[in-house]
């Protein structure tokens, strides 16, 4: 038995590594779509909110000749005045077209409404549903807010009353996340990059072994061959998992690659993922080919034509992410039941080794035990299924 | 020697097969003939095992093919309809995995290739892979698979399918040489030509059943054209009827 598992599993890693569609699917675009989009969008999103207190915001002021104080206090606070639109009008025109964010408008009568104690009244004109607008005119609005703090405590002190009377409360907001705990709600999407990296490199493999060979007008003559077809699938499924594992592997690698240019620790997060993860990621998931490969090989094995067979394959792509997006939006907890369910066990694990909490064996038991069984039984059903004689279609 | 014996081969409804019955010896060469639909692929199918009869039974050399496919299988070569190969391979390793999966073991692995690959005189493309061929260089790699591992019986679907006159001619001396190293062999067509040229005995098989067995002369006689055509003509209808 084990001789013709030996013979089909070469021919078909030979076959497959010759040919150019399954290479560039199974060993690039699958293992590194996943990784580079995640760190693309990554990099995107820390470039928006890391843009805040670091660097000086520009900000278009009309009328700073009217409050010199003001415009000393904004500038002393990282934010560089600029020139305004030469009226209200205009500022307001400004920014409905985009061409500036914010514009502070400080009416002529400001500084004598201040100096006689009157509310002075200043404009902060903003689309509020642009993003960077809505973050610019709340740093301007933080400023005002200060500055009138400021000048209401002198007020107060100059009056002999203690400031600390119009503070009443002092509110603290305290953050307990830890920074591997922020970062694993970012890369917790990862576990699905990667089982889809892993499906993605056994796709045509799969594909082959029923509707590949029968449209190439192959599969009759192996058929006819004296080897069981138990023989033949588990050879192919065996080749499978190996182009799974190696798509796994490169998708693996690529993200710890990636992963260093990404600024997460700017945000105050520090992903756990060097190569002793990767390793032990690589080996959480491993079991999760031989269901892959099973699930795509069965999936084909209905399907009448190549074409058809990729339809449905590529919806056993998509299968794996609805136990992980049910369980995300219920906020579970990884309990030893849920390590019953492949692709869910195999996240919530993945999830936990980013945040550098410590494994448990039980848990790793129970999804490996379980993810193996769930593929032996598909790869079981698979092979019945081979032996049909509406197989030859 | 392929024995077929009341042979029953139903798909839902339609029975491909109702009674086939023929015996094809070795050191002969027997033709399967017949109209499109007739049943010669189903019967053809149930010798090599990929199909089961409902009714009847097959032997190869005695083996049964239900009972012992694995063993029936390793006594022929077999050459199904539209036979196709895989690209990525050269058509060396096209046939080197066929030989192994036969069984030859990996000393003789190489010393086997050789030989079919000399004996089909595809030398000259057989370090080429196999994406690109020509329907005639595919058939005699094809072939050549079938006969890696010298089987005693061979059994060839539709075999000048698509081959122009060289290929057809080759492929007929190919056919008298097995016949002349002593093999059965057993090939089906639906061109009364390449049947007259090449059988020995003839098996017109129509709607399922045996209408006639015999050698080309025979047939000539008992349905008393001079035409092989034209007797082939007469005995489908009277099967048909």
């Amino acid at each position: 038995m084990f001789d013709t598992l030996r013979i089909v599993f070469r021919k078909e890693v030979l076959d497959n590594f010759r040919d150019r569609r399954t290479l560039l699917s199974a060993l690039l675009l699958g293992p590194l779509f996943g990784p580079v989009v995640f760190a693309f969008a990554i990099n995107l999103s820390l470039k928006q909110s890391l843009s805040d207190a670091s660097e000086a915001l520009d900000l278009p002021v009309l009328g700073t000749e009217h409050a010199p104080n003001l415009i000393g206090y904004l500038r002393s606070h990282n934010i560089n005045v600029t020139e305004a639109p030469a009226s209200f009008d205009a500022a307001r025109n400004a920014v409905e077209t985009g061409l500036h964010d914010v514009v502070v408008v400080i009416p002529e009568a400001f500084g004598t409404d201040l100096a006689e104690g009157l509310p002075a009244t200043v404009a902060i004109i903003t689309d509020q549903a642009n993003r960077q607008a809505d973050r610019e005119s709340r740093r301007a609005l933080q400023a005002f807010s200060a500055y009138n703090q400021e000048i209401a405590a002198m007020r107060l002190s100059a009056r002999g009353i203690s400031p600390m009377v119009v503070r009443p409360l002092n509110i603290d907001v305290i953050d307990v996340s830890t920074p591997s705990g922020r970062s694993a709600m970012l890369l917790g999407m990862l576990s699905y990059f990667f089982i889809f990296a892993l499906l993605t490199g056994g796709m045509n493999l799969a594909i082959d072994a029923t509707a590949g060979e029968r449209e190439r007008g192959s599969l009759e003559p192996l058929l006819s061959l004296p080897v069981t077809r138990d023989h033949l699938i588990f050879g192919k499924i065996a080749a499978a998992c190996l182009f799974m594992a190696v798509s796994l592997a490169i998708s693996l690698v690529s993200f710890y690659v990636t992963l260093k240019f990404v600024p997460l620790e700017k945000l105050g997060m520090t992903p756990n993922f060097g190569p002793a993860v990767v390793g032990t990621a690589f080996l959480l998931l491993l079991p999760f080919t031989l269901l892959g490969a099973s699930l795509m090989t069965l999936v084909a094995s209905f399907t009448k034509s190549y074409k058809e067979a990729q339809t449905w394959v590529s919806v056993v792509l998509i299968a794996p992410t609805l136990p992980i997006l049910i369980v995300s939006l219920l906020m579970v907890r990884p309990s030893l039941g849920l390590m019953l369910i492949p692709s869910l066990s195999q996240h919530l694990l993945l999830v936990g080794l980013i945040r550098n909490e410590p494994l448990d064996p039980e848990h790793v038991l129970v999804s490996v035990a379980g993810t193996l069984l769930a593929g032996a039984a598909l790869a079981w059903v698979s092979a019945r299924l081979y032996r049909r004689e509406g197989l030859l279609g | 020697m392929i024995r077929v014996d009341k042979l029953g081969k139903s798909f839902g409804d339609v029975k491909a097969v109702r009674d086939v019955s023929f015996a094809a010896p070795d050191g002969r060469i027997t033709g399967l003939l017949g109209p499109n639909g007739a049943g010669k692929s189903t019967t053809l199918r149930i010798l090599y095992t990929v199909l089961q009869p409902d009714e009847g039974n097959a032997h190869i050399d005695g083996v049964d093919v239900v009972r012992d496919s694995l063993e029936a299988r390793r006594r022929i070569g077999t050459l199904p309809h539209g036979s196709g190969l895989y690209p990525h391979l050269t058509a060396r390793e096209n046939i080197a995995y066929y030989g192994r999966l036969y069984g030859i073991t990996a000393d003789k692995l190489e010393e086997s290739v050789d030989r079919v690959v000399r004996d089909l005189g595809i030398t000259e493309f057989a370090d080429r892979r196999t994406k690109g061929f020509s329907q005639g260089q595919r058939t005699k790699v094809a072939l050549a698979r079938a006969l890696v591992h010298e089987p005693q019986n061979v059994i060839l679907d539709e075999p000048s399918n698509g081959l122009d006159v060289m290929a057809t001619r080759s492929l007929r001396e190919l056919v008298r040489q097995l016949k002349a190293a002593g093999k059965c062999v057993l090939f089906s067509s639906h061109v009364m030509q390449e049947v007259a040229a090449l059988c020995d005995e003839i098996v017109i098989i129509a709607a399922g059943k045996v209408a006639l067995h015999d050698s080309p002369d025979g047939i000539r006689n008992s349905t008393g054209c001079d035409d092989l055509e034209d007797a082939f003509v007469k005995a489908i209808r009277r099967a048909e009827r």
